[in-house]
């Protein structure tokens, strides 16, 4: 095998990583122009992916869990619907999906003409521009009332803690803590306003200037059908693992609740949710890393993910074998960090058994 | 103190059925809030369905994918050899008829599902004669076969029966390679290049040859990570936990990339084998791993039983645990078979042209420029439905079997 690639002129080298890339990277995280280095084009992809992946999975979930809710709702249509929905996108190939909602996208008016959604949200066929909070001026001052709140919270909870351990009874101290600590963060907001008539965080509104757009964000249209498909997608496997998750709480658990007199919501919230964590975390984890995965789809829709990154560089080098090295490594890693994270949350969430 | 016990007063049993109106009420209108979401998705249906109506009537694309259905089906296979593919569904169903008239139960509805399907194909088929299809057999005609093929087979060994048991099992093993040879050609057949083959064909080819291949890589990997020996079961766990561990898109690449550069004379070998052998490596993984659950399933009892009878291991794992085994994890088979059969559009990317790769070109061929907002719509419609019927077809086996075990564990 050398020998063939050594004749080709192919041996593995990773010495390509800090020549300069000369490739464009249509949207980026940090800064990446085409005279810096093929390895900072590779840490621009991963970023990307972690970014469509992390956006992807907490609004997954969202979607999923009102799913999971829906499929076991009384009400006979809501059920239906939701049930509809499931057997429809379960059934079709994620890449289809994805590019049935990229050629959506492009559909969309020129950006002068841009459907317009509240005066926030502006479509238009070179993605989504929606207004998105921008730090002030005296953003600085208000992040001193937060980092107070934050010390004069975990001070509170250090204090409650001890005195429950010295009385020996159980409570409550964390919610508090955060509750103390987002007011003295919102007491802050209003006070820096009031003092130099300046919000510290603004919404900034996206206006139209003769070629584009001026304030808010805009994300490409690539990120937005990779992300609505992704979310699409994989909301109803994590619906399905909700309902499965709920339906394995016993009917006497949610009986004995409201026999002892919780009311429908307490009954949810403490007695059925936590029993129903169990059961759903270890598949929801398996789930969040097989979206981390499937947005290597991404190349379809030259959204510059990992996958379409690291494929652009093998193009140009022919250095496949360090390359496809550096891929899986990347991949296995967020996977890796992925389920220690989970495994770190469902061991927290395990009934402890003496 | 006395207290007053009130006497039950006698009621009549409550109703078995309820009305129309009485059924809205409970499962509509129960609670305030149950009356909004009921009226909010009223009117979101009734949108959504009175416009997805007019538009699919209006829609100007629906010819992109109807005169286009030879390439949706077979891409580019050459007109005058499609006879092969023909034959090879011809032999399926004839296979699939036989076992529906011999094992019955699941098998026979998917037959007789598959028969009602190309019956009314054929009858479409018949009534749009215009629809291009040039073979030495008509479209209409073929399928009006098939529909015959598999309810006359199902009838024919509904006689037969036990007669033909062993010889449907050995039939069915050498279907696989038959298939292939029919279709690439050799033993005198002329050959049509596989650079040729595509669309819906392709598709099924490639989850067909990904279970079919990976069944037994799979059960291997899963027997070598439950092996006492440590360098077997390291080896198994490493290679399981890296394919599950980096998306199927990577392992189609390197299938595409490192393929050649490992294997002598490398270059010549067919994208079509690196995409079904990059398909069998990465679904082995998994299989492996809904194998060993299967596995785990098992009691102790049992292998311990088969030992004391005096069985070594090789007999053990081939006549006691695996048979269960597997019996125990088919209905997730069959999920990890329609994740494989979605999963094969990705071969779009190393550039294969598949079910969705057939449209995808459809859809930018230059006739349909003039199209006001393209034809894509409809011709993502149409394959979606393909997509669509034949998973969901599966998922509701999966379920049949599901129950089927459940009610035999009783």
């Amino acid at each position: 095998m050398m020998n063939g690639l050594r004749q080709a002129n192919l041996l593995p080298t990773f010495s390509f990583l800090s020549v300069p890339a000369g490739f464009p990277i249509a949207e980026s995280v940090i800064k990446y122009n085409p005279s810096m280095t093929y390895g900072r084009a590779f840490v621009v992809g991963i970023l990307n992916t972690v970014r469509v992946a992390v956006i992807g999975i907490i609004l997954a979930t969202l979607l999923g869990l009102i799913l999971g809710i829906a499929r076991l709702s009384d009400n006979w249509l809501l059920r239906n619907v939701a049930l509809v929905y499931v057997e429809i996108v379960r059934n079709i190939p994620l890449l289809l999906q994805l590019i049935f909602w990229f050629s959506l996208t492009r559909l969309f008016p020129r950006i002068q003409e841009s459907i317009d959604v509240g005066g926030l949200i502006f479509l238009h066929n070179r993605g989504v521009t929606m207004a998105w909070p921008q730090v002030g001026n005296d953003f600085d001052t208000w992040m001193l009332w937060v980092y107070g709140g934050i010390v004069v919270g975990g001070v509170f909870y250090v204090v409650r803690r001890i005195q429950f351990i010295r009385r020996d009874r159980p409570g409550v101290a964390l919610p508090y803590a955060f509750l103390i600590a987002l007011g003295i963060a919102l007491l802050g907001f209003l006070v820096t306003y009031l003092m130099n008539g300046v919000w510290p965080v603004s919404l900034s509104v996206p206006v139209l200037q003769r070629f584009n757009f001026e304030g808010g964000i805009t994300i490409t249209n690539s990120f937005a059908a990779l992300l609505i498909g992704l979310v699409i997608y994989t909301a109803v496997f994590i619906g399905e693992i909700v309902r499965s998750g709920i339906l394995a709480v016993s009917k006497g658990q949610r009986e004995a609740a409201r026999a002892l007199g919780l009311t429908p919501g307490q009954t949810m919230r403490l007695v059925i949710l936590p029993q129903a964590l169990r059961v759903i975390v270890p598949p929801l984890t398996s789930q969040y890393l097989n979206l981390t995965k499937n947005s290597s789809l991404a190349i379809a829709i030259a959204y510059p993910d990992l996958f379409y990154v690291a494929n652009t560089i093998n193009n140009q080098t022919g250095q496949a074998i360090p390359v496809i090295l550096m891929l899986m490594a990347s991949y296995l890693s967020v996977s890796l960090l992925t389920s220690l994270f989970m495994n770190w949350y469902n061991r927290r969430i395990q009934l402890v058994e003496r | 103190m006395a207290t007053e016990v009130s006497r039950p007063s006698s009621r009549r049993a409550p109703r078995q059925q309820i009305g129309l109106i009485e059924w809205l009420r409970k499962n509509l209108f129960s609670t305030w809030y149950n009356v909004i979401i009921t009226l909010v998705l009223l009117y979101v249906i009734f949108q959504a369905v009175t416009s997805f109506v007019s538009w699919m009537i209006t829609a100007p694309g629906w010819p992109a994918a109807f005169t286009n259905i030879k390439l949706l089906l077979t891409w580019t296979y050459p007109v005058e050899h499609l006879w092969r593919p023909q034959a090879v569904t011809g032999l399926v169903f004839l296979l699939l008829g036989l076992s529906s008239g011999v094992w019955g139960g699941i098998v026979r509805m998917v037959t007789f599902g598959a028969a009602a399907i190309s019956a009314g194909l054929g009858v479409v088929a018949f009534t749009f004669p215009d629809l291009p299809g040039q073979t030495s057999l008509p479209g209409w005609l073929f399928l009006f076969l098939c529909a015959g093929l598999l309810i006359g087979s199902d009838q024919l060994a509904l006689r037969l029966r036990d007669r033909i048991r062993w010889p449907l099992i050995i039939a069915w093993l050498l279907s696989y390679p038959a298939a292939i040879v029919i279709l690439r050609g050799g033993f005198g057949l002329p050959v049509v290049e596989t650079k040729l083959w595509g669309g819906l064909m392709l598709t099924l080819l490639l989850a067909i040859s990904g279970i079919v291949l990976s069944f037994p890589l799979g059960v291997l990997l899963a027997l070598g990570r439950r092996s006492t020996l440590p360098v077997i079961r390291m080896f198994c766990v490493l290679y399981i936990e890296l394919i599950r561990g980096v998306p199927l898109v990577t392992v189609l690449f390197m299938g595409a990339l490192l393929l050649p550069l490992f294997l002598p004379g490398g270059e010549s070998i067919d994208v079509l084998v690196r995409a079904i052998v990059a398909i069998t490596l990465f679904s082995a993984a998994y299989l492996a791993e809904n194998v060993r659950g299967g596995l785990q399933s098992i009691p102790k009892g049992q292998i311990e039983a088969a030992r004391a009878l005096g069985l070594n291991v090789f007999q053990t794992t081939l006549l006691i645990t695996l048979p269960q085994a597997l019996r125990a994890v088919v209905p997730v088979l069959v999920g990890q078979f329609i994740a494989l059969f979605k999963d094969t559009s990705l071969v779009v990317i190393i550039g294969l042209v598949d079910l969705l790769g057939a449209a995808q070109n459809i859809v930018g061929q230059p006739q349909w420029l003039g199209t006001p907002g393209g034809v894509w719509r409809e011709t993502f419609l149409v394959i979606g439905a393909i997509y669509w019927v034949f998973s969901f077809t599966m998922s509701r086996i999966s379920k049949r079997i599901e129950d089927q075990i459940a009610r035999s564990r009783h």
